[in-house]
């Protein structure tokens, strides 16, 4: 089984012939994802990749039946596309763009409240359930279907934890990028709920780093509902205060965000934190 | 982006936060000009990027124009030493001349964002002066907030609600008033992460001012701010982290002597991380980012290499979008362009590795090739501690 996206996702692309758009569109379509078409407003009724392009969201849904979307929109522009995919009633958002303005994002989350559409990221990957339906940037190849659930704030380091499950042949059911921004839509404790109830997950890998407090608020829920192995690793122990490292959310500001707090707040819930990122698969393999 | 304190007051009094009069200097001869102009009494305080001046000895008081000068002249030029600076300190190149104001009570004003909520959160608290973090940890009740939506603003009766919990007199909460909600206009139209008012004080008559100001700006938004480019101040940021920025390249140095080049930044971190578990410390952070190109390598490559303490380097790289070919290729013209004096190992994965590998060895350069992460960090530790 695999949560959010699987082999009846019909997936459309925002920013579909762009260079990011195009390529990974035709990832996708390699991997065995159905992709429906696209929207680029202004190129409505051409084709791309032999598929259709739509001026809107709102015709593209129409005429498709997309049920999901994949943004590749320059930065500027992401945050207007995520609230037309939503107006549009998609159930599923994934934005892969990086660099959205915060307060773009505060207007977003505020504008998603009350309605059904699940964002993942923005600043993300994106998901991937092995075997079945890849939509993000992540190399399908290094996946292999099974039993775990893995859900982190980054992204390569997401490839490493599951390059060391496949390598030691743990597949994984599906695999959810969250996104390193301050204001996320899909977060851990939405991921670690849906593994939970899926029945073929039997174990989660859960992927910190340091900023913010979504790890802590993430072990509350694992001690109080979880009761499949999680096995966690924290990134930046060795950061400074106060810079910000890469992700737009990864800075310790004023003594809170530390990789401290988090690993301490994770153990105490039960969780196995790796102390090195070597170790993922092996602390997996331990606990299956 | 950070600014100075000089320049966030001229921001603030454009959104009708009363501030000191105050003028700013390069030089001592600017200075004792500015502190005529300006009158009286003034305060001479060091612009850095940094808090605690005043403690490191940043901020100081002047009779006159003439003791202004001689401030200024000991001033510029000396390395201020405060908590936030670091033992190195920073080299002091502006100054800020303001008017003494009598100060009858000392509060604080500020606005970061709330990430569990969404929203830009409004902190007013009594203790003025004092950092906010230590406030919050000390005592959590001392700070009343107020989240507002960045379209509609703080409110009227948020700011009321703040000023009279935070025990502003009734005479003083209209004043107090305008400047918050002042406040809060600038930091939604100059998209600010961070804008603090510490202290925030009330004159002996009465009146609510900004005796400090700092701003931070989001960095994704600065392209529809381009005047504030013009603040940024590149002797506040480190040389090598502004040549890098040149080149799209997230680089962060560090005090350590294992050189990392990594591609995304949760791996970029966990590459730090596993170099200290191995027993090394990490003289940076760089994420080449997920699309590099060859000539990106190379120059990430030199940037690290520029930091003398690197005693060896680790690449690691999980090639996604960025395919381990293209960086074996980059890596290889950088390690001949540059004459490379100290032991390199590498570690790649993902994406055409059998290529990228072939690369390397048939390059007659001699590379390290780690397995795996392990494997990876702990001969880079080995290396560089030799």
């Amino acid at each position: 089984m695999s949560v959010l996206v699987d082999r009846n996702t019909r997936l459309m692309v925002q920013g579909f012939t762009g260079k990011e758009g195009s390529f990974h569109a035709q990832q996708a379509i390699a991997y065995g994802t159905t992709v429906v078409g696209g929207v680029v407003p202004g190129r409505g009724g051409s084709k791309h990749l032999e598929l259709p392009v739509f001026d809107t969201v709102g015709q593209a849904v129409k005429a498709t039946g997309a049920n999901a979307t994949v943004i590749f929109v320059p930065p500027q522009w992401a945050a207007d596309a995520i609230m037309e995919a939503a107006d549009a009633g998609l159930p599923l958002v994934v934005c892969i763009t990086e660099g959205i303005p915060t307060l773009d994002m505060v207007r977003v989350w505020r504008f998603l409240q009350g309605k059904p559409t699940r964002l993942i990221g923005p600043n993300c990957p994106g998901i991937i359930s092995p075997g079945k339906c890849k939509v993000g940037i992540m190399p399908g190849h290094i996946h292999k279907e099974g039993a775990v659930g893995v859900v982190s704030r980054s992204g390569t380091l997401t490839y490493e934890a599951v390059g060391q499950l496949s390598k030691l042949g743990i597949g994984q059911s599906t695999c959810i990028g969250i996104g390193g921004d301050p204001i996320i839509g899909f977060n851990f404790v939405d991921a670690l709920e849906q593994f939970n109830q899926d029945d073929e997950t039997r174990a989660i890998v859960m992927i910190g780093e340091i900023g913010g407090n979504a790890e802590e608020t993430a072990a509350a829920y694992v001690k109080a509902h979880v009761r499949k192995p999680v096995i966690g690793f924290v990134a930046g122990q060795t950061a400074p205060p106060g810079r910000r490292m890469g992700h737009a959310g990864a800075i310790i500001s004023g003594g809170s965000g530390k990789a401290s707090d988090k690993i301490a707040a994770m153990r105490e819930a039960g969780i196995t934190v790796c102390s090195s990122p070597a170790e993922i698969g092996e602390r997996v393999q331990d606990r299956l | 982006m950070k600014i100075h304190e000089y320049q966030a007051k001229a921001i603030l009094a454009q959104f009708n936060v009363p501030v000191p009069r105050c003028e700013y200097a390069f030089t001592a001869e600017e200075a004792e000009a500015a502190a005529k102009s300006v009158g009286g009494r003034v305060v001479v305080k060091a612009q850095i990027h940094a808090g605690g001046r005043g403690k490191g000895g940043g901020v100081k008081m002047a009779k006159d124009a003439a003791e202004a000068a001689e401030i200024a002249r000991a001033m510029i030029g000396m390395k201020l030493v405060t908590h936030q600076t670091g033992p190195e300190g920073r080299t002091v190149h502006r100054l800020l001349i303001e008017e003494t104001l009598p100060i009858e009570r000392e509060l604080y004003l500020g606005i970061v964002l709330d990430r569990v909520r969404g929203l830009p959160v409004f902190m007013a608290s009594a203790a003025g002066g004092m950092e906010i973090e230590e406030v919050a940890a000390r005592n959590p009740e001392a700070i009343l907030k107020e989240s507002f939506l960045p379209g509609a603003g703080l409110q009227p009766y948020q700011a009321r609600k703040l000023a009279f919990g935070i025990g502003i007199p009734p005479a003083s909460v209209g004043g107090a008033v305008a400047a918050m909600i002042g406040l809060a206009r600038a930091y939604v139209a100059l998209d600010a992460s961070l804008a603090e008012i510490n202290p925030f004080i009330l004159t002996a008559d009465g009146k609510a001012v900004a005796l400090d100001a700092k701003i931070t700006f989001d960095d994704n938004a600065l392209y529809r701010h381009k005047e504030l480019l013009d603040l940024r101040d590149l002797n506040e940021e480190d040389p090598l982290e502004v040549e890098a920025s040149r080149y799209g390249l997230n680089y962060i140095k560090l005090d350590g002597t294992v050189g990392c080049m990594v591609n995304g930044a949760g791996l970029a971190m966990a590459t730090m991380d596993i170099i200290q578990y191995a027993g090394g410390a990490p003289a940076n952070f760089l994420d080449v980012g997920g699309g590099a190109s060859a000539e990106q390598v190379k120059n990430a490559f030199r940037i690290l290499l520029s930091d003398k303490n690197v005693r060896a380097v680790l690449i690691n790289i999980f090639g996604g979008i960025l395919r381990c070919d293209t960086l074996a290729t980059g890596v290889v013209a950088a390690a001949r362009d540059l004459n490379v004096q100290v032991p390199i190992v590498v570690r790649m994965e993902g994406t055409n590795v059998e290529l990228g590998r072939q690369i390397l060895m048939e390059s007659g350069l001699d590379f390290n090739v780690g397995v795996d992460m392990r494997d990876a960090a702990q001969k880079v530790v080995g290396l560089a501690a030799r």
